[in-house]
C-alpha cells in the first residue's frame, strides 16, 4: 500500500513540475532573465582579505573586489601592465648609497634605493559599507557597537545604515603596514620584508605591541613604515633596497590593494569575528563588484558596486582579437553584467553536465568529459566535436604560465653524484632518465594533449621563451623534419651506461639501480599515472619505486633532502623568467636555506647568471643571459621537465568577451551575457524525459495488483476459518 | 633461473587463517554440536551454492597470495643475480599475458581498435607521410586476427560455443564422478544416486554444489577462452586489462573482509569474556574502553588511524624493500583499523553471554568445587560462545569489503597503488561522465563485487541459521 | 527515572573525555603543529619564522600532554591538550584553523544536514517497515521468497552504486531534478529528491530483511495465535499486535542513530553538493583541520550518548514494564 502511495505521491510531484521545461534548473525562478553570470568554484577560498589570499580560488573573487595600483590589459599579449586605480604605471626613480639620484640605465650593483611614486585617480570611492555610515554630528555610526546592536546582526547586510568615501593614498599605506601585522601571516610579508625599506621593523614591532596586549586593535596608523611614504592625499611613495623591477608585478596583485583603517576598526569590535564579520568574510573595496553573499559551502555572489568610478571596455588588443568579437563592446561603461553567481561544485561530473544543460555559462574541461568535448584535428590543431559546435560552444585555449616538472634532489648520491659517486656520473643518468620519461606520451594520455612539452623552466608567454629550432632541449631532443623528436631510449640506454649503470645494473657490483620516486598522492586516479612512470624507466631497466604520501609529510621530505626524485609544479606570480629560475638558484636552495629550490641545485654559474638577470629589464642582453641559463639546465638536468599545461575553458554562445588570462584575474567586469540567447537554449535542452516514472508506476502497479489479489484471497479464507499457514 | 619467494605479511596472516579453518574444522568435527550445525549448513542449498562461489573466490585470493620476485635478465654471465623490485604471484605468473599485454589507453571489451580516434601517420603510395584521424588498432587484442578484423565476430562466437562445450562436458563429468563416488559409498546402484544426487537427497546438499560449479564453468570458460587473445572486459585508461584488475581485487577483497576480523578477534573475544566473567572493575573498564571507541564516529576514527599509519610507513621507508611491501603494510593496516571500530561490536555481544553463561548452574557449581578459573573459561564458557563468533566472522565480511570501496572514495582506504574493487570503482567513477560513456570498468568492479557480497551474504544467512541456537530451536 | 539519567550523564563525562584523549593522540601522531602551520599558511614562500608566529598565535607552541617547565597545576593545564579541550565541554568549539567560528559554522551546515537525513531517515523508516510487514504478512510464498532474494540482492550492492546509477539516470539522462546542489528555503526540495530516494531505495534491502525477521519471530508467538484465535483479521492482528511488539528490538536499532543524523552523510553530501556537516567532516579531515576535526568527534560522541539515553528511555516508553530504577 504504502509503495503505492509513495508512487502516486513521487510522480504527482514530479508530474507537477513538469509543467514547466527547466525542473532541473538550480538556479531560483526569479533570477531569470537577468543578467547575471553563473559560474562555479570546486575549492572554498581559505581567505577574502588581501594581505592573506594568494591562490587562484582566491583570487577569482577578491579580484573583481579590489582594485590594486595597477592592473594587466586584458587583451594585450604579451601580457601588459596598464594603470588600474594609480593614474600611471610608475618609472621606478635609482638612488645610490649616498642619495644621490642616479639614471634609469645605471648598474643594478649602483642602485641602493629604487622610489616608486604612485598618484591615484581622483574621484574613486568605495563600495556602500556600514564602517562607512556616518551620523550627523560627523562621526562613524558603528564606531562602537554594543552586544545588544550585534545580536540583531548577522550578516553584514544586516546593518541598517551605510556609507561610502573616497579612496586616499593613506588606505594603501595602512594595508602595505597590514602586510606585516603578526596576526595575518600575509605569505609575502618574508619577501616583501627584504624588499621595501623598514618592513622588517615594522613587523617586530608589531610583534611586539601584540604580545604586549594580546586581544587590543593594533592601531597601524601609530607604527611608523619609514620605507612607504604619504606625499599628498592621493599620492604616495614606496622605496624599495636597490633594484626590484618586478615590483611592478605585485603593484597588480590585491596585497597593494586599499584598505580604510575605519574599515579595520569597524571589524576589529569585539564579537564581530565570532559572527564571521570581517575583512576575512567581506571584502571592502573600489573595484566594479561587491561580494554580497558569503556562503563558501554553496554559493559567493558578487553584485555591481554603485559607487564604482567607472571604467571601459578596451578598444585594443592583439591581432585577431578584433575578428573574434573581443572588441565590439569597445569603449561601453564596465561591468557589463549585475551580477555574478558563483555555486560550489566540489565533483567534476556534476559541475560538466550542469554546463551542458547550460546551467554554468563557462567550464573547464576534465580530462574525461574531453573527448565528449574537443577532438584533436590533423596537426595537433584542437576543435569542438559536432555535438558541442551544435550547441554554441565556444573554445578558449591558452598555454598557462605554469610547469610541471620531476625534479633530481641533487644531494642524493646517486642522483645527485654526492659522496663520491661523481657529478659527472649523475648528470649522465639524469639525462638519460630525462629521455626516458616520454613526456608527449604522458601529455597525450594523462592530459589529451592539453600541454606542451617544457624545453626549459620558461612556459610561452613569458620572457626568454624561445619557439621553434632555437629553443629545444638539445640534451633530449633533435630538431628532424622541422619537428623537435624526442631522442631514442638507445640514446638514454648509451648514456646510462656511460653512467656507470650498463643495463640498469651498477657496472662494478651489478647491484640493481633502484630509484625511488615521491609523490603526493591525492586522488586514486593516481594509480594509471603511478603505473605509467614505472613502465617508463623500466624502459632504461631502471626500477622505480614511486611513494606517494600526503602533502605535510612530503614536503618535509624535501625540507630535509630525504628524497631521490619528486614530482612538484609552478604557478607564474608574474610574468618575467625571474620567478621561474629562483626555483634553481642555490640561494634559494630548500634544506640549506628552506626556500624553494627543492632540487637544492646549486650551479655557481647559474646563480652568478640568475643574479644579473634578475635585475635587467628585458633587453635583448636579458635575453640572451636566459638563453645561457637554459642551456645550463639543460645539460645539469636537475629536473626533468614536464609540460606546460594548457588551459582549455568552455564559453556557451552567449558568454561575450571571454578571452582566457592566466595572470590577471580581474576579468569579470568585462564579460557580457545574451540573455535571451541563454533563456532560449535553456528550455530547448532541459526537457525532461517522462516515460520513466510511468514505467515505474507501472511497475508497482504490476506488483501491487497481484498481492493486493493474493490478500483479499487470504482474507476470504481467513474467514472460513482456515488460517492461512 | 631462481625466484626470490617473497612472503608479505598479509600472505602470512592469509595462510595462518588457511591452517586455522583446518584446525578449526578438525576441532569441530570432534563437538558434537558444532558438527551438527556444520551439517544444518551443509543441507542448506543456497548457502552450498554460495560456499562453492565464495571457495572458487578463495583460491583465487590464496594463488594471489603466493608472492615472488622474478630474477632480472643477466646480460653478462658473471653478474650476480639480482630481483626485481616488483612483486608478483602465482595468479600473476598465471594471468601473465593479461598483465603483461597493455594497450595505449581505453579500449572497449573484446575490441580490436582502440575506444577514442587518434591521429595516425600513414604513408601513401608515393611515400609522403600524412596524417590520418581514426581509430588505431590495438597492439594486442584480437592481434590474432591480423588484417581480417571482420573475422572478430565469427572468432569470439566460436570460441564461446567451444568453451561452452568443454565446460558443459567438465560439469557432466564431475557430475558423473560424484554420482559414482555416492553409489559406492552408499551401495547403492549408480542411477538411483544419480537420482539422489539430482534432487539434493544426500547430507550435503550436493546438487547445489555441482549447480553452482556448473554456472561458474559456463561463465568462467568463455572469459578464460577469450581473455587469452581479446581483453574480454577492456582496458582501462593507461591500458591495463580489466579482466586483470578484477582478479587481483579478489584477494584485497578478502583480505580486507577475513583479516580484519581474524585480527580483532582476539581482542573482542578476551576482553567480552573478561568483562562478562568477572565483572567489577574489570567489567566497568572494559565496558569504558569499548564505550569511548564506539562513540567516536568511525570515519574519523578510521581516518585519522589511517593517517597516522602513513605516516609511520612514510619516516621508515628503510623498513621496504618493495613497493608491494609497503601497499601490503598499508592494506593491513587498514584491516587493523577496521577491526578497531568493529570489535565492540562483538566484545558487547559476548559479555552478554557471558554474564548468562555463569549464571548456570553447571558453572556455578564448577566455581564451587574450585575448578579454576581460566578452566571453567576455556572449558565451559569459550565453546559456548563460539557460534557467536562465527556468525559475527560471516555477517562481518560482507559489509567490510563494501566499505573498503567507500573508504577509498573517501581517500583513506588501501594504498592506491594496491588494485581492489574501491580503487577500480574510484578510477571508474570519471569515466562515466565521457561521451561516449566508459562503462566496463566499472560493470566489471560492480559486478564481480556483487557475485562477492551476494556469496558472502547468503552464505551468512545459512550459516546464522544453522548456528544461532534461537533459529535452531524454531 | 531523573536519578537514572543523572547517573547516565555523569557517566558520560569521562567517556568524553577519553574521545578527546583519543582523537588529540592520533591527531598529533600524524601531525605536527609544524604541519598544521603550514597547511594554513599555504604552499608558496612560507618561512621558518612565519610558522613559529603561527604555532605561538595559535597556542600551538607548548607542550601536548605535560608542561614540565610549568609548576602546580600548571603541569597539566598549560598543554596543548589541556587547553584545546577543556572548552570544548562548555561548548566553545573556537574557531577553525582559517579562523571562522566553529559553532557558526556547525550551525549554518546542522540545516542542510538534516534536510537530507532525516527525510531519509523517517521515509526510509517507513518504506521498509511497511515492506517488511507486506513481507510478514505473505510469508512463505513465492511473493516473500523473491522479495527476501531481492533483498539479499539489494544489500550486496555498493552504497556508491546507488548514487552513480542513481544521478546519472535520473539527472542526466532523464533530466528530472538538478544534478547537485541545494538551496535554503522550500526551493530545496528540488534538490532533495533524488538524494532522499537514494538514501531510502540503498538502505531498502537491508533494513527490510532485518525488520522482517522481527516480525517473523513476533508473529511465530503464542500471543499473536490468541489474538488470531479471537478474530481479529491479520492486517489488526499485525498492525495492532505484533507492530507494537516488534518495536523493542527495531528501536534498539533505530533510536541510537536518530541524534547521529545531525552529522550528515558523507558521501552524499560530497556527491550532491549539499553544504552539510558531513562534507563538513570530510573537508577537514583533507585539509587537516584539528579543531574542526576535534569539534566534530567531540559532538559525534555526545550525540552517540544521547541516542543509547534515548535508546532506554524509549524501551520504558513502548514497553512499559521496563522500569530504571538504580
Amino acid at each position: 500500500m504504502s509503495l503505492l502511495r509513495l508512487i502516486v505521491l513521487l510522480a504527482g510531484a514530479a508530474l507537477l513540475a513538469a509543467c514547466d521545461s527547466e525542473q532541473n534548473d538550480p538556479y531560483p525562478a526569479a533570477e531569470r532573465g537577468q543578467a547575471i553570470l553563473y559560474s562555479a568554484f570546486t575549492e572554498r577560498p581559505k581567505h577574502l582579505d588581501p594581505a592573506q589570499s594568494y591562490t587562484e580560488d582566491e583570487n577569482t573573487f577578491i579580484a573583481q573586489i579590489y582594485e590594486p595600483p595597477l592592473q594587466y590589459h586584458y587583451l594585450k599579449r604579451p601580457y601588459t601592465l596598464i594603470p588600474g586605480a594609480a593614474e600611471q604605471v610608475p618609472t621606478p626613480v635609482y638612488y645610490d648609497a649616498a642619495g644621490k639620484r642616479l639614471p634609469a640605465d645605471a648598474p643594478a650593483a649602483s642602485i641602493a634605493r629604487s622610489v616608486y611614486e604612485i598618484r591615484l585617480r581622483p574621484g574613486i570611492r568605495y563600495q556602500p559599507h556600514p564602517a562607512f555610515a556616518v551620523g550627523d554630528d560627523g562621526r562613524p555610526v558603528y564606531e562602537t557597537i554594543d552586544a545588544a546592536m550585534l545580536a540583531k546582526v548577522e550578516r553584514i547586510a544586516d546593518f541598517p545604515r551605510t556609507g561610502t568615501r573616497e579612496l586616499t593614498a593613506d588606505d594603501y599605506i595602512y594595508q602595505i603596514k597590514r602586510l606585516a601585522h603578526p596576526h595575518l601571516h600575509s605569505p609575502i610579508f618574508g619577501m616583501m620584508a627584504a624588499h621595501i625599506v623598514g618592513l622588517r621593523e615594522l613587523g617586530d614591532a608589531l610583534q611586539q605591541a601584540a604580545k604586549a596586549n594580546p586581544d587590543a586593535w593594533l592601531d597601524l596608523d601609530r607604527f611608523p613604515l619609514p620605507g612607504v611614504e604619504r606625499i599628498d592625499r592621493s599620492t604616495y611613495r614606496v622605496t624599495l633596497k636597490g633594484k626590484y623591477p618586478q615590483f611592478l608585478y605585485w603593484l597588480a596583485m590585491p596585497f597593494f590593494a586599499p584598505v580604510p583603517r575605519e574599515v579595520d576598526r569597524f571589524y576589529s569590535q569585539p564579537g564581530m569575528a565570532a559572527k564571521n564579520l570581517s575583512l576575512d568574510w567581506y571584502p571592502v573595496g573600489t573595484g566594479p563588484f561587491m561580494l554580497t553573499e558569503n556562503n563558501p559551502n554553496r554559493r559567493m555572489v558578487l553584485d555591481r558596486n554603485p559607487n564604482f568610478h567607472g571604467e571601459t571596455y578596451p578598444c585594443e588588443g592583439e591581432a585577431g582579437d578584433r575578428e573574434a568579437g573581443l572588441l565590439a563592446d569597445c569603449g561601453k561603461p564596465l561591468p557589463l553584467i549585475d551580477r555574478a553567481v558563483f555555486s560550489r561544485e566540489k565533483e567534476s561530473i556534476p559541475y560538466w553536465n550542469k554546463f551542458l544543460q547550460g546551467y554554468y555559462d563557462a567550464s573547464g574541461i576534465a580530462s574525461d568529459s574531453f573527448d565528449q568535448a574537443v577532438r584533436l584535428a590533423v596537426g595537433g590543431d584542437v576543435a569542438l566535436t559536432d555535438e558541442m559546435q551544435a550547441k554554441g560552444i565556444r573554445l578558449l585555449t591558452s598555454v598557462r604560465t605554469s610547469t610541471f616538472y620531476m625534479g633530481f634532489n641533487l644531494l642524493d648520491p646517486v642522483v645527485g653524484g654526492k659522496d663520491g659517486v661523481g657529478e659527472a656520473r649523475a648528470r649522465k643518468l639524469r639525462q638519460a632518465v630525462s629521455i626516458a620519461v616520454d613526456q608527449e606520451e604522458f601529455i597525450s594520455i594523462f592530459m589529451n594533449g592539453r600541454g606542451i612539452p617544457a624545453m626549459s623552466p620558461l612556459p610561452p608567454g613569458i620572457f626568454g621563451f624561445v619557439e621553434g629550432e632555437g629553443g629545444i632541449n638539445p640534451v633530449v631532443y633533435d630538431w628532424i623534419d622541422g619537428r623537435a623528436r624526442r631522442k631514442s631510449v638507445e640514446a638514454a640506454r648509451t648514456l646510462l651506461a656511460e653512467a656507470g649503470w650498463p643495463n640498469g645494473r651498477d657496472a662494478k657490483t651489478g647491484e640493481p639501480l633502484v630509484l625511488n620516486l615521491d609523490t603526493t598522492g591525492g586522488g586514486m586516479g593516481d594509480k594509471s599515472r603511478l603505473d605509467w612512470l614505472t613502465r617508463q624507466f623500466a624502459k632504461i631497466d631502471i626500477q622505480l619505486v614511486v611513494r606517494s604520501t600526503d602533502f605535510n609529510r612530503f614536503q618535509e621530505k624535501l625540507r630535509k633532502g630525504a628524497v631521490q626524485l619528486y614530482y612538484l609544479g609552478w604557478n607564474a606570480d608574474y610574468p618575467d623568467p625571474e620567478n621561474f629560475f629562483f626555483l634553481l638558484a642555490g640561494a634559494e636552495s630548500k634544506v640549506a636555506q628552506g626556500g624553494e629550490n627543492a632540487s637544492n641545485y646549486a650551479s655557481p654559474a647559474f646563480d652568478r647568471l640568475f643574479a644579473e638577470m634578475k635585475d635587467m629589464d628585458n633587453t635583448p642582453q636579458r635575453l640572451d643571459i636566459v638563453r645561457r641559463m637554459n642551456r645550463l639546465l639543460q645539460e645539469d638536468a636537475p629536473w626533468v621537465f614536464g609540460f606546460h599545461p594548457k588551459s582549455y575553458t568552455l564559453g556557451h554562445a552567449w558568454l561575450l568577451n571571454r578571452k582566457p588570462n592566466d595572470v590577471a584575474n580581474n576579468i569579470l567586469k568585462y564579460q557580457r551575457i545574451d540573455v535571451a540567447a541563454r533563456a532560449a537554449a535553456r528550455h530547448a535542452w532541459n526537457a525532461p524525459v517522462l516515460w520513466p516514472l510511468a514505467a515505474l508506476l507501472a511497475v508497482g502497479l504490476a506488483i501491487l495488483v497481484p498481492a493486493v489479489v493474493a490478500y483479499r484471497r487470504r482474507e476470504r479464507r481467513n474467514a472460513r476459518g482456515n488460517d492461512g499457514r | 633461473m631462481s625466484i626470490q619467494p617473497v612472503l608479505l605479511w598479509s600472505d602470512a596472516l592469509i595462510w595462518l587463517l588457511v591452517l586455522g579453518v583446518v584446525a578449526f574444522g578438525w576441532a569441530s568435527s570432534r563437538t558434537p554440536p558444532l558438527r551438527a550445525a556444520w551439517r544444518r549448513v551443509g543441507r542448506n542449498r543456497p548457502g552450498m551454492a554460495a560456499a562453492t562461489v565464495l571457495l572458487v573466490f578463495v583460491l583465487i585470493g590464496l594463488l594471489d597470495s603466493l608472492h615472488y620476485r622474478p630474477p632480472l635478465a643477466n646480460r653478462t654471465p658473471d653478474q650476480p643475480a639480482a630481483y626485481s623490485i616488483e612483486v608478483l604471484s602465482a595468479l600473476d605468473a598465471l594471468a601473465a599475458p593479461l598483465r603483461t599485454r597493455m594497450e595505449k589507453t581505453y579500449s572497449a571489451p573484446l575490441a580490436t581498435r582502440a575506444y577514442a580516434k587518434e591521429s595516425i601517420e600513414v604513408r601513401d603510395a608515393g611515400g609522403a607521410v600524412h596524417a590520418v584521424r581514426d581509430f588505431p588498432r590495438l597492439a594486442f587484442g584480437g592481434a590474432h586476427l591480423g588484417e581480417d578484423e571482420a573475422q572478430r565476430d565469427a572468432d569470439v562466437l566460436g570460441r564461446v560455443l567451444a568453451a561452452e562445450v568443454v565446460a558443459l562436458a567438465l560439469i557432466l563429468v564431475v557430475s558423473g564422478v560424484g554420482a559414482v563416488l555416492l553409489a559406492r559409498r552408499q551401495a547403492i546402484p549408480w542411477p538411483q544416486a544419480v537420482r539422489r544426487l539430482w534432487r539434493g537427497d544426500t547430507d550435503i546438499a550436493w546438487n547445489a554444489v555441482l549447480f553452482s560449479l556448473g554456472a561458474l564453468a559456463l561463465t568462467a570458460a568463455p572469459l578464460l577462452a577469450l581473455c587469452v587473445d581479446y581483453h574480454v572486459f577492456g582496458t582501462d585508461k593507461v591500458g591495463q586489462d580489466v579482466f586483470y584488475q578484477v582478479l587481483k581485487s579478489v584477494r584485497t577483497a578478502l583480505v580486507i573482509g577475513l583479516v580484519t576480523t581474524l585480527v580483532t578477534l582476539p581482542i573482542a573475544v578476551a576482553l567480552g569474556i573478561l568483562a562478562g566473567y568477572w565483572r567489577g572493575w574489570v567489567d566497568d573498564l572494559i565496558q569504558y574502553l569499548y564505550t569511548t571507541l564506539s562513540s567516536i564516529p568511525g570515519v574519523l576514527l578510521i581516518a585519522a588511524a589511517v593517517l597516522m599509519m602513513q605516516v609511520v610507513i612514510d619516516t621508515h621507508p628503510q623498513w621496504f624493500a618493495t613497493a608491494a611491501e609497503r601497499a601490503d603494510l598499508r592494506l593491513l593496516a587498514l584491516c587493523l583499523i577496521l577491526g578497531m571500530t568493529s570489535w565492540t561490536g562483538l566484545c558487547r555481544l559476548l559479555r552478554g553471554e557471558t554474564l548468562k553463561l555463569r549464571e548456570l548452574e553447571y558453572i556455578q557449581a564448577a566455581q564451587a568445587f574450585g575448578v579454576a578459573d581460566l578452566r571453567i573459561l576455556a572449558r565451559h564458557i569459550l565453546p559456548n560462545l563460539m557460534h557467536l563468533v562465527i556468525i559475527a566472522l560471516v555477517m562481518d565480511f560482507s559489509g567490510l569489503v563494501l566499505s573498503e570501496a567507500v573508504l577509498s572514495y573517501v581517500g583513506i582506504g588501501v594504498d592506491p597503488t594496491t588494485i581492489s574493487f574501491g580503487t577500480m570503482i574510484n578510477n571508474a567513477r570519471m569515466e562515466l561522465a565521457r561521451e561516449p560513456m566508459v562503462w566496463w570498468s566499472l560493470a566489471a568492479a560492480f559486478s564481480f563485487m556483487f557475485a562477492l557480497v551476494l556469496a558472502a551474504n547468503v552464505l551468512a544467512d545459512a550459516v546464522r541459521d544453522a548456528f544461532d541456537p534461537r533459529a535452531a530451536v524454531a | 527515572m531523573f536519578a537514572y539519567l543523572v547517573r547516565r550523564l555523569l557517566y558520560a563525562i569521562p567517556i568524553l573525555i577519553g574521545v578527546n584523549l583519543i582523537t588529540f593522540a592520533l591527531f598529533f601522531i600524524v601531525n605536527t603543529p609544524d604541519d598544521m602551520a603550514r597547511m594554513q599558511l599555504g604552499v608558496k614562500r612560507v618561512t621558518a619564522e612565519a610558522i613559529e608566529k603561527w604555532k605561538a598565535e595559535r597556542g600551538y607552541d607548548k607542550p601536548l600532554f605535560v608542561n614540565a617547565q610549568a609548576s602546580g597545576v600548571g603541569v597539566v593545564t598549560e598543554t596543548i591538550f589541556f587547553t584545546k579541550s577543556a572548552r570544548l565541554f562548555v561548548g566553545d568549539f573556537g574557531r577553525a584553523e582559517d579562523g571562522r567560528d566553529i559553532a557558526r559554522e556547525i550551525r549554518t551546515r546542522m540545516g542542510p544536514s538534516l534536510a537530507i537525513a532525516l527525510p531519509t531517515f523517517v521515509l526510509g523508516l517507513f518504506v521498509t517497515v511497511c515492506l517488511a510487514l507486506m513481507l510478514a504478512f505473505f510469508r512463505a510464498t513465492p511473493l516473500d521468497f523473491w522479495g527476501v532474494v531481492l533483498c539479499v540482492a539489494m544489500m550486496s550492492i555498493s552504497g556508491l552504486f546507488y548514487i552513480i546509477g542513481g544521478q546519472y539516470l535520473i539527472s542526466k539522462l532523464w533530466r528530472l531534478v538538478p544534478i547537485s546542489g541545494f538551496s535554503a528555503g522550500l526551493d530545496a526540495w528540488k534538490f532533495l529528491i533524488l538524494p532522499v530516494l537514494i538514501g531510502v531505495v540503498s538502505g531498502i534491502g537491508s533494513s527490510t530483511r532485518w525488520y522482517r525477521t522481527i516480525f517473523l519471530e513476533e508473529i511465530g508467538k503464542d500471543y499473536v495465535r490468541t489474538a488470531r484465535a479471537k478474530g481479529l483479521s491479520e492486517l489488526a492482528v499485525l498492525f495492532r499486535h505484533v507492530l507494537r511488539n516488534a518495536l523493542i528490538p527495531i528501536l534498539t536499532g533505530v533510536v541510537v542513530v536518530i541524534p547521529l543524523l545531525f552529522m550528515g552523510s558523507l558521501l552524499t553530501e560530497s556527491f550532491f553538493g549539499i553544504p552539510g556537516l558531513g562534507s563538513y567532516t570530510i573537508d577537514a579531515i583533507q585539509a587537516q583541520d584539528f579543531a574542526v576535526v576535534r569539534a566534530m568527534v567531540f559532538i559525534g560522541s555526545v550525540l552517540y550518548i544521547v541516542g543509547l539515553i534515548l535508546t532506554d528511555l524509549s524501551y520504558s516508553w513502548v514497553d512499559p514494564r521496563i522500569r530504571f530504577e538504580s
